[in-house]
């Protein structure tokens, strides 16, 4: 047996290794594997590849994928990510530890989910933030799943028709488990229907409002009235919110949401073709201790300096198993460093810089498409950030815009319907970007 | 070199007026959003003020404070901290992926979906199983992936009885959790003395009202499960499926199959089998394979082979629901990828025989001085129950704490259940003899200080950044915010 670069031993490290333990061969250690169990023939996979050709297997793959300028979101928005990120997210230190069970030796991770908790609940006005999970919609199906937890007898949650039906997908998977019923609410011209809230209010056994601001189709909605309807009727508001347009909008604890929660890949996260990315959850005090997933606490160590360490331990999966308040056992590590540190980066005025950019981009090419006289804004009433509807006019299709699109390298928005697309942008896109899309469509 | 300078939290840094973005200043020529004030926040977010170099320096003296599998020898039990290779960082900027859009057109990502699908044809190999799902995010996310791909087969067969899963009281934490998550209720099976399932006791559990046993294998005290055979059939007799828990893969590669074993649905952890970062705590990923007969039921959405060789993304008609919102970590599959790529057919195979042959080894050298509850061979990890001299009073966290002042981060303790002074260990295959020597005599004179000082180990760590942190009082009055640590120092 040789060495590999990975494998260290030499055969004579074998020998001798195998000598200590009283063993005469490798095989020798697997005398409890039956023999009708082991492999009979090697893995059918390919043999090794050198540096150079795997990065020549690596690069012939790259040149099948085309990237585009980007005008889609859909939950996925293509922003800029500031360069020290990735610099400092290549740090082994960071990068090759595991979740932070030695205080000790884990203050960097531990200091960091601190600060991002920290500036999680400053963005979304709320008490307390978790260490992150996995994307905005898992984090969505924990709050709810939270909420009825919490709620005691009343298992029916109402969700706004306005979100993201593939995030309503993964509720509706999430809900089978715990016997959850999920009811969608009206949406009318866009935006959550308060008179269709008080009607499914009625039920009395509703344990969660679910809304998105911005919601599905872009648009911000005013939720005034909304937390005290909930209230009244014992149920939660849990609002499902893109973390970058917290720098702007009214935040869930302003709108007297009991739950916060959603997809924080808008904060300069890479598209990376859909992950990884990162949720967010956040709640108010009184539900600090229903909290799935990890959450670090300060504290101080015997000399008294300042330490963080991992807190509230009593909810999870290791101490609790079935009565825990979830599985997840991790969080997204990496990405909560990313969104510290482009938080610290950007800090609130670059916060509210990239979201006028993204708003002012989105209203133009809005603007200049309805100019066109070839599509319509859908919800021409209806107030929006940085996405919109276009509802394209016969005998153009969606199909054929996105398609005449795509041969000139540009993604030109999510197909909601033959005839309706759902539009995007961002700093990312230039005034020449813009443009060029609008001169396009133009020509169709 | 660590610069205390850097060390406070990020908003103690902050200064009034400092710049950190590199926004762009382009003029779109529109009036952007008017949006009412009742939409808009009433004050600007509490974020830092601070320019680059000062966000650099910071997060860099950070890192400084922390262990990684790259500073050293990290053999926490279960969690398989093999060394996190650096072609594969690499490959994922080679990979062109980092400006996809998920919702792309199939034809201009056929690079990224050829990956996705190649990992999962290669992972079908590896576990011995007909088809895979890449799309759940992390270990615990397979589990219950792969629960309710069991109770979707169920329910296809109007068998909806079967309201219970059976876990061994030696199972991970997250094996009853995902199974209470995906609506089960928990049967404990007692394990042996030796570590393994009490067969006759499965057996009296096992009815109609089982929907599927988990167990893993190697179990979580490193002992092979040698009535596989025997339980596997027990189970299908009772219209049951086999869960395996893939934490414990590393050491069957190269000598066997979960599918071989008779598992229906498994999962794997590519941040552990497969060698990608654990990144202090994610992104991992967890993908679910299934035996022929359950392909139907995996989550949306499936990466599909066309009839002209393209692949495309589909959704299934028969699929259990929706996990995610998109494929799932797609850059982990990268790395897991350019792994098995790295080391071929023939290298992977001694992957699971060296992690193997290094736990004992380990275990052979120490077990004079530790307790070994469960004699050998063990596979990839072992369990001593704490330091053979009880007298001393040395715990096993002393233990664990002492050796952070070596530079060794210390074993998983206190799991799995089943002793009470449980130090789980596992060195995995990267490990060099020198390195495992080291560790070795690191261990003896701990032990040897436990008999002739206890207090030093008792005391320890001394040379780490902190030590002691007072994790009571963080329980009692949480300060999980910036804000709260303010107020509490006012």
């Amino acid at each position: 047996m040789n060495a590999h670069r990975y494998l260290p031993h030499t055969p004579e490290d074998i020998d001798r290794m195998l000598a200590h333990c009283g063993a005469a061969s490798l095989d020798d250690l697997y005398a409890d594997v039956l023999t009708q169990l082991r492999m009979k023939q090697p893995y059918a996979l390919p043999d090794a590849m050198s540096e150079p050709e795997l990065d020549r297997y690596f690069a012939a793959l790259a040149a099948q994928n085309r990237p585009m300028t980007i005008f889609a979101g859909a939950g996925a928005y293509w922003h800029y990510t500031p360069a020290a990120i990735p610099a400092i997210l290549s740090r082994s230190e960071f990068a090759t530890a595991y979740t932070p069970y030695q205080p000790e030796i884990s203050q960097g991770t531990l200091q960091y989910i601190f600060e991002y908790q920290s500036m999680m609940c400053s963005l979304t006005g709320m008490d307390v933030s978790n260490a992150s999970m996995y994307d905005g919609f898992t984090a969505t199906a924990e709050a709810m799943i939270m909420a009825v937890a919490a709620a005691r007898r009343r298992n029916r949650v109402l969700v706004s028709a306005a979100l993201n039906p593939a995030l309503v997908d993964v509720l509706r998977t999430y809900a089978k488990g715990p016997g959850i019923i999920v009811d969608t609410v009206d949406a009318p011209g866009g935006v959550t229907s308060p008179v269709a809230v008080a009607e499914g209010l009625k039920a009395e056994d509703v344990a969660a409002v679910i809304v998105a601001s911005p919601n599905f189709y872009g648009i911000v909605e005013d939720f005034t009235g909304l937390a005290d309807m909930c209230h009244a009727s014992k149920a939660l508001l849990v609002m499902n919110c893109h973390a970058s347009t917290l720098g702007v909008l009214r935040s869930p604890g302003e709108w007297g949401a009991d739950i916060a929660c959603g997809e924080a890949q808008s904060l300069g996260m890479p598209l990376n073709y859909g992950g990884p990315y990162l949720g967010y959850l956040c709640c108010t005090k009184a539900l600090m201790r229903k909290m799935p997933g990890r959450i670090v606490g300060a504290t101080k160590d015997a000399q008294g300096r300042r330490s963080f360490v991992l807190t509230l331990q009593a909810r999870e999966q290791h101490i609790r198993r079935q009565k825990a308040t979830s599985n997840i056992c991790s969080n997204q590590g990496m990405m909560t460093l990313h969104a510290a540190m482009y938080l610290s980066l950007m800090g609130a005025k670059g916060l509210e810089k990239v979201n006028r950019l993204s708003a002012d981009a989105a209203h133009a090419l809005a603007g200049k498409l309805a100019d066109t006289g070839k599509m319509t804004l859908r919800y021409p009433q209806a107030p929006f950030l940085n996405e919109f509807v276009m509802d394209v006019k016969a005998p153009l299709t969606a199909d054929a815009v996105l398609d005449a699109l795509a041969r000139e390298n540009i993604l030109g928005g999510v197909r909601l319907s033959d005839s309706s697309l759902l539009i995007a942008a961002t700093e990312m896109c230039s005034p020449a970007d813009i443009d060029r899309y609008v001169s396009i469509v133009k020509s169709l | 070199m660590n610069n205390k300078l850097y060390q406070p939290l990020i908003f103690e840094l902050s200064h009034s007026g400092r710049r950190g973005d590199g926004l762009p200043d382009y003029n779109y020529g529109s009036a952007g959003a008017a949006l009412p004030s009742a939409l808009l926040r009433s004050r600007a977010p509490e974020l830092p003020e601070t320019d680059e170099p000062t966000v650099v320096r910071h997060y860099t003296n950070s890192s400084n404070n922390n262990f990684g599998v790259d500073t050293g020898f990290y053999p926490l039990g279960s969690c398989t901290m093999k060394y996190n290779p650096k072609v594969n960082e690499a490959m994922v900027g080679r990979a062109g992926v980092s400006d996809l859009h998920p919702a792309q057109p199939a034809a201009t990502v056929q690079g990224a979906l050829r990956i996705y699908r190649t990992l999962e044809k290669y992972l079908a190999e590896v576990g011995g199983m007909a088809e895979f799902t890449l799309n759940p995010f992390a270990g615990a996310h397979g589990e219950y992936t792969g629960l309710m791909v069991i109770r979707a087969y169920h329910e296809s067969r109007g068998d909806e009885a079967r309201r219970k899963v059976i876990v061994p009281d030696s199972a991970h934490g997250t094996n009853p959790a995902s199974a209470a998550m995906a609506g089960y209720d928990i049967v404990e099976v007692r394990s042996l003395p030796d570590g393994t399932v009490d067969v006759s006791d499965l057996r009296g559990k096992l009815d109609s009202s089982i929907a599927a046993v988990m167990m893993t294998n190697p179990n979580t005290v490193g002992m092979f499960e040698r009535n596989i055979p025997e339980i596997a059939e027990a189970v299908h007799a009772a219209g049951a499926l086999l869960y395996y828990d893939g934490a414990n893969l590393n050491p069957l590669l190269g000598v066997a199959r979960p599918g071989d074993m008779g598992f229906d649905v498994m999962h794997i952890n590519l941040h552990k089998t497969f060698s990608t970062p654990h990144g202090g705590g994610g992104p991992g990923a967890g993908p679910v394979g299934v035996r022929a007969g359950l392909e139907k039921f995996l989550p949306d959405p499936r990466v599909v082979e066309k009839a002209d060789g393209s692949l495309d993304v589909e959704f299934g008609e028969t699929a259990f629901g929706r996990i995610s919102s998109w494929l799932g970590n797609f850059t982990v599959y990268i790395k897991a990828l350019a792994y098995i790529l790295t080391l071929g057919a023939e290298n992977l195979a001694k992957v699971g025989p060296l992690a193997t042959l290094n736990a004992n080894y380990v275990m052979n050298s120490l077990k004079d001085l530790f307790e070994l509850p469960i004699p050998g061979p063990c596979k990839h990890e072992f369990v001593f129950d704490g330091l053979r001299d009880k007298s001393t009073g040395v715990t096993t966290l002393n233990v664990a704490k002492a050796l952070l002042d070596y530079g060794f981060h210390a074993p998983t303790i206190y799991f799995p259940l089943l002793f009470h002074e449980s130090l789980m260990i596992e060195p995995t295959e990267t490990e060099s003899p020198e390195t495992l020597d080291a560790f070795i005599a690191v261990m003896r004179r701990i032990a040897e200080d436990a008999s002739n000082d206890p207090d030093k180990v008792k005391n320890a760590p001394y040379s780490t950044p902190i030590s002691h942190p007072d994790e009571d009082e963080a329980a009692l009055s949480p300060v999980i915010k910036y804000a709260d640590l303010c107020s509490s120092t006012d």
